[in-house]
């Protein structure tokens, strides 16, 4: 059997979900559940946290799932902090959607959760899976639990976005499927091991070719350009759908991928020498770029979010793709950082919307003054994703340029620099006509505390992570204690 | 010496006779007959498979005569595994037709349980004679009760599609006893294990491979896969909804039975029996991607469902043809996998057909509300048919996988793949009506009765439940009918 604390981790959404079904008619009754499971998860996963730092993970006994491939849950550092940002935010989720939900209309509350709850499992079952086919079982089942919450509203918009997103990301589950069977075939029965088990395994044509079938796997969800077309038109979901997935579980599910497939497959020393590495990282620089200047274009305020939101997620990706140490560390810390920095932005536009009924940048004159709390939880997020020191985006990229220059290319610092400018240019003219513009006495009509306390607390975490980031047990030491573990130990 | 073979094929055979009799006095009781009949024969196919597991293939030589002269009746661990599929889905289907009726008459009531039994009789005799002459005979009996079946159906278009059914069927039957002649002709046998003797010094000759290509050819029409398929989406439309789940399910399979026992068991795979296995695949990659495409254009839910299992079906002959150990334990349990799956989607779908009258894409409109338990069945098997884990669909997909990669068929990998995200879009394409279209103004509701939905449900949940436990039902009843069907080469 193992540590029954993973299985507990898993299942505790799950349970959440089938509570929720079943207390469909009690209005409060879904999202209390779903808070405490949450609660539950977190605490869970807080205690193995410990055993993992210590450099001795908690796994589960390994069950026959597939003739020669096993199932099994195990806590590394790295699957560690996404199953604790995921259950955090998931948390702070909960209590957002219900005022949210409130402040819309909307009455499924019950389906609703149901929804959250079984991505919420899926996610925590990605971060702490062991091997390539529990990766994969979780990953497919997160893949078809999100398509229900994409079309929740049932507008035709949101149905488009649902078939576009079954294409993108079914097409995305095949080629997994293919590279996962590939990977096992090489490897018979292999785990994720920090530094790879394939090196050596085939020629390096064929290494090559499966890396770049499980990067194609992952780029989907991870919106790689030019595979990101699904998440702006996902947008079409609830708002707190789209924070806690298009922000934090199922693109973090893509970007995580990364990290397992650069550190856990390959290994970044395999990853270097096939030369992929570095298609990666320029694919990576790419959508970085690409993705912040179309950010700009986009008026409205979840549009610009997703774009934001391509861009953020290939540092994970350029991360991941350079290998060095300092550069996996701040990739594997973003899944943390942008997490909190990203869902904050996206509860505040949820906010906007639900009390002010505003979505588009031009109708954000003077919304500062009527909203300060809402909108200085925005500002701080922004500030922070653009990389201002002492938030957490600033420790990002900090490594990141390190890390780059480790790995020999320092040209990726200037890619930095210029996302950087960029984030300023597009989250900047935002902040200053909320606050400053429009004009207008300064009267609160601040939105309902279920609406602002969420987005407050997740900034302020953001900041807490951004000044602290070694206090403690922290997820900024489970972020380099998996950066060392794949580096085999080198600094 | 062991009656099992003889009798897990008599049971059905004799009690036959009865319902069209005891439906004049009773229609219950000549449905309970043709249950109970159905439910001993798989308790008897149980009980052959147990002994087979445990002590080896079950041998019977009928009227005393000994192989090859006299006729061989053999259950080994391939067909007697096959026995207990069959039956089991005999007896789900005979649970879910049992409170439909046909309103005509009792006669036709009688008539259709004795057609069913009589299919059941043909299906198993296939799986448990060891002459092939005695196979097209038992074919014939499985396709004469088919056609009869399809022609019973409730609409006006049953008797012309039946007619098709029969035609092509008649030609794909005639196919195989053709070739049976030349290969008669060329060896003196018909028995199984006599011709495996006596392959060797002809599996060259040209004459056997006439004689394959028509045999296989033949076996192939009645599977159907593409291009052969012409007769089976309008049978499978108009066929009376409450036999699809077996025809659906278990007459594919057991042709793709024949056709993997003849040239990889009897033949094994020599000659010109290996180059007609090699000539599978094309065959085999091509139904996949026509019936998908074929099926994403369908508006009639149920021919949806009967090109999905041209596509599936092709997914056989690719994995057939690998013939590795992986590839061949994937496809069997694909063969399993995909008669659960597709008898539970013509459960779901013949529900609907018979509130509606119709089972077109609009029909499901609002299904999740109106019916919820239907709707969710064929959204758990139908999502299982993707092929996603850990539902029973991603295993097949798994091994075939692993198995091609084995043979490094970069061709047979890609097809597999491309059809998982095919089979998602024409499911996905009725999901949606089904959880997102408003219910159509409702003529009548009638509720699912127990009997119909208790087979339903525990097709759904084997859905779910044989994915999750596959690597213990693999050990225990996959690898050794993979070991009785090839040998264990490969």
């Amino acid at each position: 059997m193992g540590d029954w604390r993973l299985f507990a981790a898993v299942s505790a959404p799950l349970a959440a979900a089938l509570m929720s079904l079943l207390l469909r008619r009690v209005p409060a009754g879904p999202p209390a559940v779903s808070v405490l499971a949450a609660a539950l998860q977190f605490s869970v996963l807080l205690s193995l946290l410990p055993g993992t730092l210590a450099g001795l993970p908690a796994e589960t006994a390994a069950l026959p799932l597939a003739a020669g491939a096993a199932l099994r849950l195990r806590a590394d550092a790295l699957g560690l902090l996404f199953a604790l940002v995921s259950s955090g935010l998931w948390a702070v989720t909960s209590v957002y959607a219900a005022g949210y939900l409130g402040a819309t209309g909307e009455r499924r509350l019950g389906s609703f959760y149901a929804y959250l709850g079984v991505c919420l499992s899926a996610a925590a079952g990605i971060a702490l899976s062991a091997g390539p086919l529990a990766f994969l079982v979780f990953y497919e089942i997160l893949t078809l639990a999100t398509y229900p919450l994409v079309i929740f509203t049932g507008k035709p918009a949101a149905v488009a976005a649902g078939r576009k997103y079954l294409v993108y990301a079914l097409g995305a589950g095949q080629l997994l499927l293919v590279a996962t069977v590939w990977a096992l075939w090489l490897a018979p029965g292999a785990e994720f091991v920090p530094g790879g088990f394939l090196a050596g395994r085939a020629s390096p044509a064929a290494l090559s070719a499966l890396f770049f079938l499980f990067a194609a796997a992952f780029a989907v969800k991870a919106a790689v350009m030019p595979l990101h077309g699904w998440l702006p038109a996902a947008m079409a979901a609830p708002v707190p759908v789209s924070a806690l997935l298009h922000a934090v579980a199922v693109v973090k599910a893509g970007a995580f991928g990364f990290l397992r497939l650069t550190g856990f497959v390959f290994g970044p020393a395999l990853t270097s020498d096939l030369g992929a590495g570095r298609v990666l990282a320029w694919a990576a620089a790419i959508t970085i770029l690409v993705a912040s200047l179309r950010a700009l274009t986009e008026s409205n305020l979840k549009r610009r979010l997703a774009y934001s939101t391509i861009g953020q997620l290939s540092y994970i990706v350029l991360g991941a793709a350079l290998g060095s140490t300092a550069a996996f560390a701040a990739a594997a810390f973003h899944i943390a950082a942008h997490g909190l920095m990203k869902i904050t932005l996206f509860f505040c536009a949820g906010a906007l919307y639900a009390h002010a009924h505003v979505e588009d940048a031009s109708q954000l004159d003077g919304i500062g003054r009527r909203m300060p709390l809402t909108m200085g939880a925005f500002a701080l997020a922004a500030l922070g994703l653009a990389g201002m020191p002492a938030l957490a985006g600033f420790l990002v990229k900090w490594n990141l340029g390190w890390g780059a220059a480790d790995a020999g290319r320092p040209w990726f610092i200037a890619v930095l620099i210029a996302s950087a400018v960029l984030n300023f240019a597009y989250f900047f003219p935002l902040v200053h006509s909320a606050f400053f513009k429009g004009g207008g006495p300064l009267r609160l009509e601040e939105a309902s505390a279920a609406l602002w306390g969420p987005p407050a607390l997740t900034a302020l975490g953001a900041l807490a992570i951004g000044l602290f980031p070694d206090a403690g047990a922290s997820l900024y030491r489970l972020a380099w204690a998996a950066a060392r573990a794949c580096a085999g130990g080198a600094p | 010496m062991s009656a099992l073979p003889v009798l897990i094929v008599v049971t059905p055979l004799v009690a036959a006779l009865a319902p069209p009799l005891l439906a004049l006095a009773s229609v219950r009781a000549a449905k309970a007959w043709s249950l109970a009949a159905q439910v001993l024969c798989l308790a008897l196919s149980a009980a052959a498979l147990r002994a087979v597991l445990a002590g080896g293939p079950l041998r019977h030589a009928l009227g005393g005569w000994p192989a090859p002269w006299g006729i061989e009746c053999v259950l080994d661990a391939f067909s007697a595994s096959l026995a207990v599929l069959v039956a089991g889905l005999s007896v789900l289907t005979g649970l879910y037709a049992w409170d439909w009726s046909d309103r005509r008459s009792p006669v036709r009531e009688g008539a259709f349980q004795s057609l069913f039994l009589l299919l059941l009789a043909g299906l198993l005799g296939m799986l448990a004679t060891g002459d092939l002459f005695n196979l097209y005979v038992f074919l014939e009996i499985a396709s004469l009760s088919s056609y009869a079946l399809v022609a019973a159906g409730p609409g006006r278009e049953a008797p012309l599609a039946a007619f098709r059914y029969l035609l092509l069927g008649g030609a794909g039957a005639t196919f195989w006893v053709l070739g049976l002649g030349y290969l008669y002709a060329l060896t003196g046998t018909l028995n199984m294990a006599d011709l495996s003797a006596r392959w060797p010094a002809i599996a060259s000759a040209p004459a056997s491979s006439a004689a394959l290509g028509l045999m296989v050819a033949g076996l192939a029409l009645k599977m159907p896969v593409f291009p052969l398929h012409g007769w089976q989406p309008g049978a499978y439309a108009a066929a009376p909804p409450q036999i699809m789940p077996f025809i659906a399910s278990a007459g594919s399979k057991v042709m793709a039975y024949a056709i993997f026992r003849l040239l990889a068991g009897t033949l094994g795979a020599e000659g010109q029996a290996g180059r007609a296995l090699e000539a599978l695949a094309p065959v085999g990659l091509l139904s996949v991607a026509a019936g998908s495409v074929l099926a994403l254009t369908q508006t009639d839910v149920r021919r949806m469902l009967a090109y999905s299992s041209v596509a599936q079906l092709g997914l056989l002959f690719v994995g057939f043809s690998l013939g590795g150990r992986w590839a061949v334990i994937g496809v069997l349990w694909h063969m399993l996998a995909h008669a659960v799956l597709k008898s539970c989607l013509f459960m779901a779908a013949g529900s609907v057909a018979r509130r509606r009258g119709s089972c077109d894409l609009d029909d499901f409109a609002g299904l999740g509300r109106t019916a919820p338990l239907t709707a969710a069945c064929f959204a758990a098997a139908g999502l299982a048919l993707v092929g996603l884990p850990p539902a029973a669909g991603f295993f097949g997909k798994w091994y075939l996988l692993r198995g091609a990669l084995d043979a490094g068929a970069w061709a047979s990998v890609a097809v597999v793949a491309a059809s998982g995200l095919m089979t998602a879009l024409y499911v996905f394409r009725v999901l949606e009506r089904i959880y997102l279209s408003p219910p159509p103004e409702t003529k009548r509701v009638e509720p699912l009765g127990p009997w119909s939905a208790a087979p339903m449900l525990a097709l759904a949940a084997a859905a779910v439940l044989l994915g999750v436990f596959n690597e213990p039902l693999i050990a225990a009843f996959i690898e050794p009918a993979w070991l009785a069907a090839t040998g264990g080469r490969g």
